[in-house]
């Protein structure tokens, strides 16, 4: 395009330095170094060491069980921590990730029994609700301008307020009916709720679909327009804006992005159980964002990866269940998630600062 | 796109460039209102190819607002934008640049976490392969960037290292870069000198300078008349939302300039009752006539 070079264009325009001479302001960063600008990598250090750790001194999570047991605890919060840790690079939150996904069981599974329908037919429309919630967040944020933080708050209530009422509507109770003997269940459960066996231990399929989507999420985020698009408007979103990147899409999306696999978790949870409970789900959003921080994301946006909300959530299965497997008392799970948090938060800090050194 | 047969040879100091070649934008008696807060009133402008239009004003002097009109991210309320003769009225600055119109914002040129190359194609990314699998050519991408920051004179090491790890010359320079890459026919600098030292605001006018032989319009915002000046083949003073000045280069001289950017016409106003004040020197000031001589500007000037 702009290649034409008049004479006189030679003549004052800057000299072009030779190739491959370096100014001496920005010498080559180390490998070491340029690996620890990986976002993860804070994470990675910090799951082997809790790995070695329960591994010393819990005798039985070092059996292949266990290990199924922690994989399964981590893919069902790790497939959402996916969307909210792409969301968080957006610049975004979504409080109201954690209802989303008993809102979207509930749906399935109230519509199914009232409508004495296929199950699939409830599945089907589960997803066009739980993509609308997300869409009508994402749209709410534009519309507004307010911050993700109010916006998801509100949902969040809404649909926690929605989930109790419309189910004591329709069964009178704080459970949905179960569905497990209608049409189609067993056919949905193969999908969304079956298991499978390597040796002699037995896996959910969860686990699969975590690893999956998380290579999806990952292609998506550094290998494709829309990726690059998430960096930017988490990073600057003026800037994105300037540059030509639709921010309104890219965040609207976003938001989609984490209805879609809040549904994805809630079928899980619906084939599994057979039955919803309509107060679940509350808590299980900070749970997400503390995987995503734990994987490198930076709470204002622009910076993080997927497979770091991979890692944090696998060390959060790995605390949750490493507690019952060393015999201690469980109630002081949320105790140590919490130092955990702080400490990743910490290292994520030092290793960004080592990382941008020169 | 840019063909250019009426670039100014050499240096801005012999210019006098044609000016009867047909302007890319024009703007003709242009204003914008803020609810029943004028910020702009009756502007005229014309960007030509090859020419280095330099619009100087004071802090609130209506700048910005300017700028925002053309690059699309405010609407104006009277008067015409016109670009290629034809009237145009730009919703979104991806409209605006869809027409050949690129700008580069002081502050928000770029998105600092993110590497100098995934930089320069933010919203115009190059991508290979079909629709389900369709990717960033990465490769491509990079060797084009380099390619291209050198062919500006801009010699970075790493382009993966993140763009706010730059200096603000060099980040202003990468933008630059990148707007005459994507075939930008106008381009539009922010006060590109404005938080920058004096070394490397020379290197910003030194791509201003390449950016202009390369036969694109440049439209170039600053509150310094020496930056100005050094580049600029017209000049456009705006003061209080209007036009004070507006003068070719061969009409107005360096020390002129820099009178009506400081504001000279109030203080030459304002010398008789300086002069009673102790302690301000008023010898140096010029007098109130010395001022209206370049070019009649619209008289309508000073109606706040």
């Amino acid at each position: 395009m702009s290649s034409q070079s008049t004479a006189s264009a030679a003549s004052s325009s800057p000299s072009v330095p030779p190739a491959g001479r370096q100014d001496g302001r920005t010498s080559r960063r180390s490998l070491g170094r340029r690996l620890l600008a990986r976002p993860e990598v804070g994470a990675l250090i910090a799951a082997i060491g809790v790995y070695l750790f329960f591994f010393a001194v819990a005798p039985s999570f070092r059996e292949p069980s266990a290990l199924a047991t922690v994989l399964y605890q981590a893919s069902v919060m790790g497939i959402m921590a996916l969307p909210v840790a792409l969301l968080m690079i957006g610049g975004e939150f979504d409080l109201s990730a954690g209802v989303a996904v008993t809102s979207s069981a509930l749906t399935a599974a109230i519509l199914s029994f009232q409508l004495s329908v296929n199950v699939w037919t409830g599945v089907f429309v589960a997803l066009i609700v739980s993509l609308a919630v997300g869409a009508f967040n994402g749209w709410l944020l534009i519309r507004t301008g307010l911050p993700s933080f109010l916006v998801t708050l509100g949902s969040f209530l809404i649909l926690q307020g929605a989930n109790l009422a419309v189910t004591k509507i329709f069964t009178g109770n704080v459970a949905s009916d179960s569905i497990a003997d209608m049409d189609g269940f067993d056919q949905a459960k193969k999908v969304f709720a079956s298991e499978f066996t390597i040796g002699d231990v037995s896996f959910k399929i969860t686990i699969v679909y975590w690893l999956v989507f998380a290579l999806v999420a990952t292609w998506l985020l550094l290998r494709t327009k829309f990726g690059n698009w998430i960096f930017a408007v988490g990073g600057s979103k003026e800037s994105a804006r300037a540059v030509g990147v639709p921010v309104s899409f890219t965040k609207i999306a976003l938001f989609m992005g984490v209805g879609a696999c809040a549904w994805f978790v809630g079928m899980h949870l619906l084939f599994s159980f057979n039955t919803v409970q309509s107060g679940e789900g509350v808590g299980n959003e900070f749970l997400y964002i503390i995987a995503a921080v734990i994987g490198g994301c930076l709470l204002t946006g622009g910076y993080g990866s997927a497979i770091g909300s991979v890692i944090g959530a696998f060390i959060f299965g790995m605390v949750s269940q490493g507690i019952v497997y060393a015999n201690w008392n469980p109630d002081w799970f949320k105790a140590f998630l919490g130092v955990m948090l702080l400490v990743a938060a910490l290292v994520n800090l030092w290793v960004r600062r080592q990382a941008t050194r020169r | 796109m840019t063909t250019n047969e009426t670039s100014p040879n050499g240096t801005p100091a012999q210019q006098s460039s044609p000016v009867d070649a047909a302007p890319i934008v024009e703007l003709r008696g242009t204003g914008k209102s803020y609810g029943n807060v004028r910020a702009l009133h009756g502007v005229d402008l014309t960007v030509r190819s090859g020419q280095v239009t330099c619009v100087l004003g004071d802090n609130g002097a209506g700048k910005s607002t300017l700028i925002k009109i053309i690059s699309g991210l405010h609407q104006h309320t009277e008067g015409e934008v016109l670009v290629d003769g034809s009237p145009v009225r730009f919703g979104t600055p991806r409209e605006a640049l869809d027409a050949g119109i690129a700008t580069v914002y002081q502050d928000l040129a770029t998105v600092p976490l993110m590497p100098v190359w995934r930089n320069f194609f933010l919203g115009s990314e190059m991508t290979k392969g079909p629709w389900p699998v369709r990717r960033l050519d990465i490769e491509r991408m990079k060797r084009t960037a380099d390619t291209e920051l050198r062919n500006m004179g801009i010699v970075l090491d790493d382009l993966d290292q993140p763009i706010g790890t730059l200096s603000g010359g060099q980040r202003q320079s990468v933008a630059i870069a990148r707007a005459v890459y994507f075939g930008a026919r106008v381009l539009i600098l922010d006060e590109p000198t404005a938080a920058l030292g004096v070394k490397q605001s020379g290197v910003v006018l030194k791509y201003i300078a390449a950016a202009r032989d390369k036969g694109l319009g440049v439209i170039f915002i600053t509150h310094n008349p020496h930056h100005a000046y050094m580049v600029g083949d017209h000049f456009s003073v705006l003061r209080l939302g209007t036009l004070e000045l507006s003068a070719a280069r061969s009409e107005v001289t360096l020390e002129e300039l820099t009178n009506h950017m400081a504001g000279g016409a109030e203080l030459a106003a304002l010398k008789h009752e300086l002069a009673q004040v102790r302690g301000v020197d008023v010898e140096e000031l010029p007098e109130a006539e010395d001022l209206q001589a370049p070019v009649a500007s619209s008289p309508e000037g000073k109606t706040a």
